[in-house]
């Protein structure tokens, strides 16, 4: 690794060691997944999330060119990068509700800061994931 | 996950490089005059008594809220005669004038537990009771001690007849009329002595329910109690909410060495990672390497749990439980099986830790002093791995806990600024 770049890994890890998520961070709740399978979307409840509140959210699975996928298995994981610790909860895709669209129950923040959410799809298309950046502040997930 | 460490040159270099850029970080945030930043305030607010929402309401308790079954529940809290040796009760460990613990490092029934006592103020925020979190409500938490044999050491037809003789009336009014307890053992009990034991197993599986069922609601009426019981404003609250009304003579409610400890309790200590919220605590497990007590007899905390919680008749799905399994959230979606709850416990909340020294889940530790000089020597722990990090190991997103001697002293005065008046007492 080269001086530079040693320097740039450093000057990242020390602002979010500091408990400030990225600048750069993506925090859009719907984009392609990593192999660009399927096109996610991930509606969080009405109100809030609350910290420390157990809810549920919608995840809207679709092809790339819109079609709603049906049948999917999909599996949730996620944690605070910053803090190194996984979900308080181990949430799990219930039933499809609609369509393409699903139910992910059992989702809970315990703390403020920022979150992930790992997707693992499983679905005719083939298997594929997606990551989703989650900044949660008192007043809910920050857009 | 391990850092990209290149040997231990870089790993120096990273820590270094670390601290200075986030100090550089912070210094340019700063907005003078309160010394606080935007984000900071924020999570001082976040800390703050004022944010304490009403604890969340228990839907496998149907009586939590009824002033009948607090009143019934503060009795059945003080009454020694729900014990084997006629002298213990719940006051006796959760002392009401001592923030209802004993201050022992571990509690002392009819005979010596493995844990310390915790406090009950707040606890009815928490979704998970003990140190392990092996009960999933308040009432269910309640009716552990009575039959543990180190500590009340009673057993389940005893109670329901001493509930019968002593608190009929009450207790019809909450949850209807007494099941005939005639011809019913003196002394049987699912988790009893061996006589016990077998004189439970030979009663009828509908007696032995309706025996169960008493038993319960001794358990409800004692949550409806401990759940009015919240902890009191603090000096930090004052002074957080003068902070926020940017007001400087409020501000005078910490001291200069206090105000630095906050500043390294939510900073470079890192103790808000897992210490946050209103009560101070995330209400989930971490193995942070405290020594077992009994080195012999390791202790693995929440990993020995999960099956406990999810098997017990008294949770949130059991027959007993007032609520439809879709509000059972927390169990249904319970963490087991992970390796991080090796030897994990839950974090103790903070608000007035200074008045209840021993610390940690089996009192290991004396003071507040030894408590952070624990976090900052972070141990390997002896059960299941640390979260803290080391030396050129770790997480790469969690850096050590680096505090100089007069550091710590500034975290631990800032501790006792969380100490509030007493719990209601009426």
């Amino acid at each position: 690794m080269s001086r530079h770049l040693i320097s740039l890994a450093l000057l990242t890890t020390a602002l979010t060691a500091c408990g400030t998520p990225p600048n750069d961070l993506d925090r859009s709740l719907r984009h392609s997944s990593t192999q660009g399978r399927y096109v996610v979307q991930m509606d969080p409840p009405a109100a809030g999330p609350a910290v420390n509140q157990i809810h549920a959210w919608q995840i809207r699975l679709s092809a790339p060119d819109g079609t709603p996928v049906r049948h999917a298995r999909i599996a949730v994981d996620g944690g605070m990068p910053q803090h190194g610790h996984g979900l308080p909860t181990r949430p799990q895709v219930t039933r499809e509700v609609a369509d393409g669209t699903y139910l992910m129950e059992g989702m809970k923040f315990s703390m403020t800061g920022w979150w992930e959410v790992k997707l693992a799809v499983q679905a005719e298309p083939g298997a594929d994931t997606a990551v989703f950046n989650m900044v949660v502040d008192t007043a809910g997930v920050q857009r | 996950m391990s850092s990209p460490t290149a040997g231990g040159t870089f790993t120096f270099g990273a820590t270094l490089g670390l601290a200075l850029v986030c100090a550089l970080f912070l210094l340019t945030g700063f907005t003078w005059g309160d010394g606080w930043t935007a984000d900071d305030k924020a999570v001082l607010a976040s800390m703050s008594l004022d944010r304490l929402p009403p604890a969340p309401r228990d839907p496998s308790n149907a009586v939590e809220a009824l002033p009948a079954a607090a009143a019934l529940g503060k009795r059945l809290f003080a009454d020694v005669r729900f014990s084997r040796n006629q002298a213990v009760s719940c006051a006796t460990c959760h002392a009401p004038d001592r923030q209802f613990q004993d201050g022992l490092p571990v509690g002392q029934g009819v005979g010596s537990g493995s844990r310390r006592t915790m406090p009950i103020a707040g606890a009815a925020h928490s979704p998970w009771f003990f140190w392990d979190g092996r009960k999933d409500s308040l009432w269910a938490q309640a009716l552990g001690p009575l039959e543990d044999s180190v500590e009340h050491g009673s057993n389940r037809t005893r109670i329901a007849k001493l509930l019968q003789a002593h608190y009929k009336p009450e207790y019809e009014a909450l949850f209807g009329p007494l099941p005939d307890l005639s011809g019913l053992p003196d002394d049987a009990g699912p988790q009893g002595n061996p006589a016990e034991r077998a004189a439970w197993q030979n009663m009828d599986v509908a007696r032995r329910e309706h025996v169960s069922r008493v038993f319960a609601g001794l358990g409800k009426a004692v949550a409806a109690y401990e759940r009015t019981l919240g902890p009191g404003e603090a000096r930090f609250d004052r002074y957080v909410r003068a902070v926020l009304a940017a007001d400087p003579v409020g501000q005078q409610a910490l001291a200069p060495q206090e105000v630095n400890g906050l500043r390294l309790f939510i900073g470079k200590g890192q103790c808000a990672t897992c210490h946050n919220g209103p009560l101070f605590t995330d209400q989930h497990f971490h193995n942070t390497g405290v020594p077992p007590r009994d080195p012999a007899r390791p202790d693995h905390g929440r990993a020995a749990a999960t099956a406990k919680v999810q098997h017990d008749e008294f949770n949130c799905l059991g027959a007993f439980s007032d609520a439809r399994e879709d509000a059972c959230q927390e169990l249904r979606f319970m963490v087991s099986g992970d390796p991080a709850l090796e030897g994990a416990f839950k974090t103790p909340g903070l608000r007035n830790v200074a008045l209840r020294a021993p610390y940690m889940h089996a009192g290991q530790f004396a003071s507040l002093e030894e408590v952070i000089a624990h976090y900052v020597q972070s141990p390997a722990a002896a059960v299941g791995h640390s979260e803290l990090a080391h030396e050129g190991k770790g997480h790469a997103e969690r850096r050590p806990i680096r505090l100089s001697a007069s550091e710590a002293r500034d975290v631990a005065a800032f501790l006792r600024t969380l100490s509030g008046p007493p719990p209601s007492l009426d």
